[in-house]
């Protein structure tokens, strides 16, 4: 047999491009930040949420103009040695690249003004919370080989039965169990329809989405708009501070001062990837979506295992949907997913289908969110527009650019056939 | 007493009788060969005593009781085991995960125990001879291993009953005495086999009791050493068939294909055909011998304009073709019969009048300006169908509904009926059954008689042996050496394996006495 070699030419050529693009982005901050800022001129970072806490951190003081200098100077630097020499992986010139181009971008923005970088890595962090649901509900779907880009309008249910069940009943904590249980339902609903009956798999979860639109939008108007006291009106879960963990300086307010929601998503990333990968059951789901006949003649049941996989998925699309209402505003408005289920798919696709790959995707485009959001508040000077476009171009420049080949599970989207 | 014996089985599909009372019995220790054309009932047998199939009517039983067996779970408890024709594994996984699913151990109750089954492998692997790296993902493994780990399997679950399904239809021949090792090593350690294969010399050689099945009911049984080729060929077709490819001397005319320090780089780019040189004469068969994987895919892409060439240089009757689209080759009259007939040779969900004009549909009498024009086509379809014996209820059907033979037919047809100069047959009998060989080896000669340059590519030694005039064995992108017909499978099979044409011992190249024979 033949050894695969690599093609010299073409590593030369993705080499040099990739050069060009850090050179090119170092210039872009030259021009763009540095030489429109002027000596003197500083960056306020603000790296504390309230005050009173146990420790206060100092704030971080930048000078705008050396600071873009010196992150123009890394960028044409990495970029330079990149065409020389080649770095290995492109993962670190993708994060130079990012890490380098928003700090520049942000010390630019808040020049003469203070930021506070803790609000906007929490709020990013908050903001992932329902992508990282929708993606974990594609992660576990998926695996078990049935798509589901139903997830946006899963979502929409689950949000309005949450906030219409948290208004009646009064307590929260059975709203969120009604959102769970109306994402499973739903998801039964598509993994009915294409397991048993074998429906394509996209025109089910299509059908979904507007099936989602259609019924909360009506609902909304119909009735929630009418009785807003009585039926939409539910309040939101509290935010609640771990013990000593939400006193650590900055990790502390990012991480451990929120609401259940963003605690239980973090656990069931944890729980998501031993199950998938050290479990029986993980390695059943992940043989049922890559070569569906192989586990049959195991005997492992194809169709039960996919059953459960989508409607414990659609579970976590509900919890997702609960976050819009229950977990932030307290109401249901139309439509309020906004495109969250499908940017979810694309955090799964750019986590390679691993609920940990999916989790650190989704706060890529949760920190786009927030972003979008902060900048407003700064005014900036680019229309809000175009700030709130931020969040679904990183989604179609990571689906295009830099997902690189991810690979999905080989039965995805296949209807089993004994 | 019987270890295994199945008693009138009978099962249905719409509009076929798969089977019908089938009856035998398998002894302990025994390798009993199931031996049967594609769609004689062989798999689907099989699967119903795997569990996959319930049988409509008959029973099972194993160790003289009775059993019900629901499902592979029910087979798998009873000591059953299947390694199938398309491997069950899963590339993406490593071994130990392929072996351990469906029947995992677990550390604490809830975690998988990767280490105990690696171990547990390891040992089975000492026991029979089954060498293979469990932590190996199996995408990596050559189909030889994998069907290593479809063995250990089986072994893994404490099957006492192993069914083999078409073992040997991947494996290099080399790979074939290793796995009839494996199978001595287990009939050793006290294991049953069913050996299920459509090839007669294999039968011959390991069966102990043959059961021979035809149109889904056994029609016979024999042992080896009381029967010979020829009368297993005709139980299983149910006519006298013509185990020699019979053909006159070959008389070469004047070079119609003529390819020169031939470089081609493979769809990733990297390099598979390296610097070949091959000539086709008028009325000559050309075989091109080789282990799968050494640049002959590559080699009849490039000829047929499917891959461009790096360099080098293809003439057809003189004619530079290389910078030529696939039509402009095949206008010129080249006739490709594909390695994947699936893929490349037919549109499945076409009806097979719509497939039989694939090459010349665009053409004067079935297209007038952009009409296409029903008549003449169906006319082609009916005339050809006839011509060329392709059993279908009509020509409206898609190809997908045909078996592999009658597919291949269809292209054949095609292929056949235009008027061609150089025919390329890639793996032209893959897959077929005995009555569909013989008639395809059948046409390709009398192609040949007419004159026609024919270039046949073909993993399987016995066939190019049979068909060829001349014998190219090519090996890591070149062709090593040019043998004339009745040249010796070991003097080839060295060449094969990449020992230099000038360091093949004399011993290797005595000439087999007789007419060349044919093997299924």
């Amino acid at each position: 047999m033949m050894k695969t070699k690599k093609n010299p030419e073409m590593d030369m050529r993705t080499r040099i491009i990739w050069g060009a693009v850090l050179i090119a982005v170092g210039l872009l901050v030259l021009f763009l930040f540095a030489f429109s800022t002027e000596a003197g001129q500083m960056t306020k970072f603000g790296l504390n949420l309230s005050k009173g806490d146990a420790f206060v951190v100092p704030d971080l003081l930048l000078p705008t103009q050396p600071t873009n200098y010196l992150l123009a100077l890394i960028l044409v630097g990495v970029g330079a040695f990149q065409m020389a020499r080649g770095v290995k992986s492109t993962g670190t010139l993708v994060a130079v690249l990012a890490f380098s181009f928003v700090m520049a971008f942000l010390v630019w923005a808040a020049r003469d003004k203070s930021f506070s970088l803790v609000g906007m890595l929490s709020s990013s962090v908050v903001r992932a919370t329902p992508i990282a649901l929708a993606a974990l509900c594609g992660v576990i779907s998926e695996r078990a080989g049935v798509t589901n880009i139903g997830i946006e309008g899963t979502m929409l249910f689950a949000a309005q039965v949450s906030v219409i069940v948290g208004t009646i009943s009064g307590n929260l904590w059975v709203a969120l169990l009604a959102a769970i249980l109306t994402g499973g339902l739903v998801a039964s609903l598509h993994a009915f329809l294409v397991i048993k009956f074998k429906v394509d798999q996209i025109i089910s979860g299509t059908a979904v989405n507007i099936l989602g639109a259609g019924v909360t939008s009506f609902v909304s108007s119909r009735f929630l708009e009418k009785n807003i006291d009585a039926l939409n009106n539910s309040g939101t879960l509290p935010s609640i501070s771990i013990p000593l963990l939400s006193k650590i300086p900055v990790i502390g307010p990012v991480l451990f001062e929120n609401t259940p929601i963003v605690y239980l998503t973090i656990i069931l990333v944890a729980v998501l990837h031993i199950v998938l990968f050290y479990t029986p059951w993980g390695l059943r789901t992940r043989a049922v979506g890559e070569h569906p006949k192989a586990a049959d003649t195991l005997g492992v049941n194809v169709y039960l295992m996919r059953y459960v996989n989508v409607i414990f998925g659609g579970m976590f699309a509900g919890l997702g949907g609960a976050y819009f209402t229950i977990g932030s505003v307290g109401r249901f408005d139309e439509v309020m997913t906004a495109g969250k289920g499908f940017i979810g798919l694309a955090a799964m696709i750019f986590g390679k289908w691993t609920p940990i790959g999916a989790y650190t995707s989704s706060l890529i485009f949760g920190f786009a969110d927030s972003l979008q959001v902060k900048l407003q508040i700064l005014k900036v000077g680019i229309p809000p527009e175009f700030l709130l476009m931020a969040p679904y171009i990183v989604t179609m420049i990571v689906l295009t650019g830099v997902v690189g080949k991810a690979v999905a599970p080989a039965a995805d989207g296949a209807p089993y056939e004994k | 007493m019987p270890v295994l014996e199945l008693r009138g089985i009978t099962k249905s599909f719409p509009g076929v009788k798969a089977n019908q009372d089938i009856s035998l019995t398998l002894e302990k220790g025994e390798i009993h060969a199931l031996l049967g054309e594609n769609g004689a009932g062989k798999t689907t047998l099989m699967n119903i005593l795997y569990g996959l199939y319930r049988p409509d009517e008959g029973e099972i039983l194993i160790n003289d009781q009775k059993v019900d067996i629901e499902g592979p779970n029910d087979a798998i408890a009873r000591g059953i085991g299947m390694v199938h024709q398309h491997f069950m594994l899963v590339p993406v996984m490593t071994v130990t995960e392929n072996v351990m699913l469906g029947n995992e151990t677990t550390k604490s109750g809830v975690f998988l125990d990767r280490e105990k089954v690696s171990q547990r492998i390891r040992e089975i692997s000492n026991q029979y001879g089954l060498e293979v790296d469990p932590e190996a993902y199996i995408k990596d493994l050559p189909v030889g291993i994998q069907q290593r780990v479809e063995i250990i399997k089986v072994l893994y679950r404490q099957a006492d009953i192993l069914i083999l399904d078409e073992p040997t239809a991947v494996l290099t021949p080399q790979e074939v005495d290793g796995l009839f090792k494996i199978i001595h090593s287990l009939i050793d350690a006290g294991k049953s086999l069913i050996f299920i294969t459509h090839k007669l010399k294999e039968v011959l050689h390991i069966a102990d009791r043959i059961t021979v099945l035809r149109l889904g009911k056994v029609v016979g049984s024999a042992i080896p050493g009381e029967v010979d080729e020829q009368k297993l060929a005709e139980m299983m077709v149910g006519r006298e068939v013509n185990l020699v490819v019979n053909k006159k001397i070959a008389e070469p005319g004047a070079a119609v294909l003529e390819v020169k320090d031939l470089y081609v780089p493979d769809e990733r780019g990297n390099p598979s055909v390296n610097g070949l040189n091959l000539d086709v004469r008028a009325g000559e068969v050309v075989g091109v011998a080789g282990v799968q994987g050494n640049g002959q895919t590559e080699l009849v892409y490039a000829l047929t304009g499917l891959l461009p060439i790096k360099s080098g240089s293809i003439h057809l009757s003189g004619r530079d073709i290389h910078k030529c689209t696939p039509r402009q080759i095949i206008e010129q009259g080249v006739a490709h019969v594909p390695e994947d007939r699936q893929k490349h040779g037919l549109v499945l969900s076409f009806p097979l009048l719509d497939n039989m004009v694939l090459c010349t549909y665009y053409k004067p009498p079935f297209a007038k300006g952009v009409n296409m024009q029903e008549k003449p086509i169906a006319e082609n379809g009916t005339g050809l169908v006839k011509q060329f014996d392709v059993r279908t209820p009509s020509i409206f059907v898609a190809a997908s509904t045909l078996s592999g033979g009658n597919q291949q037919k269809v292209i054949v047809a095609r292929e056949f009926s235009r008027p061609i100069k150089l025919l390329i047959a890639s793996q032209p009998t893959r897959g077929l059954d005995v009555g569909s060989i013989e008639y395809i080896h059948g046409r390709i000669i009398e192609k040949r008689d007419e004159g026609t340059a024919v270039l046949v590519v073909s993993s399987e030694l016995d066939e190019i042996i049979a068909l060829s005039d001349r014998i190219a064995v090519m090996y890591r992108g070149r062709i090593v050496d040019i043998l004339p017909a009745g040249a010796t499978k070991e003097h080839l099979g060295l060449l094969m394996a990449g020992v230099k044409p000038e360091d093949i011992p004399d011993s290797a190249k005595q000439k087999s006495a007789g007419p060349v024979e044919k093997v299924f």
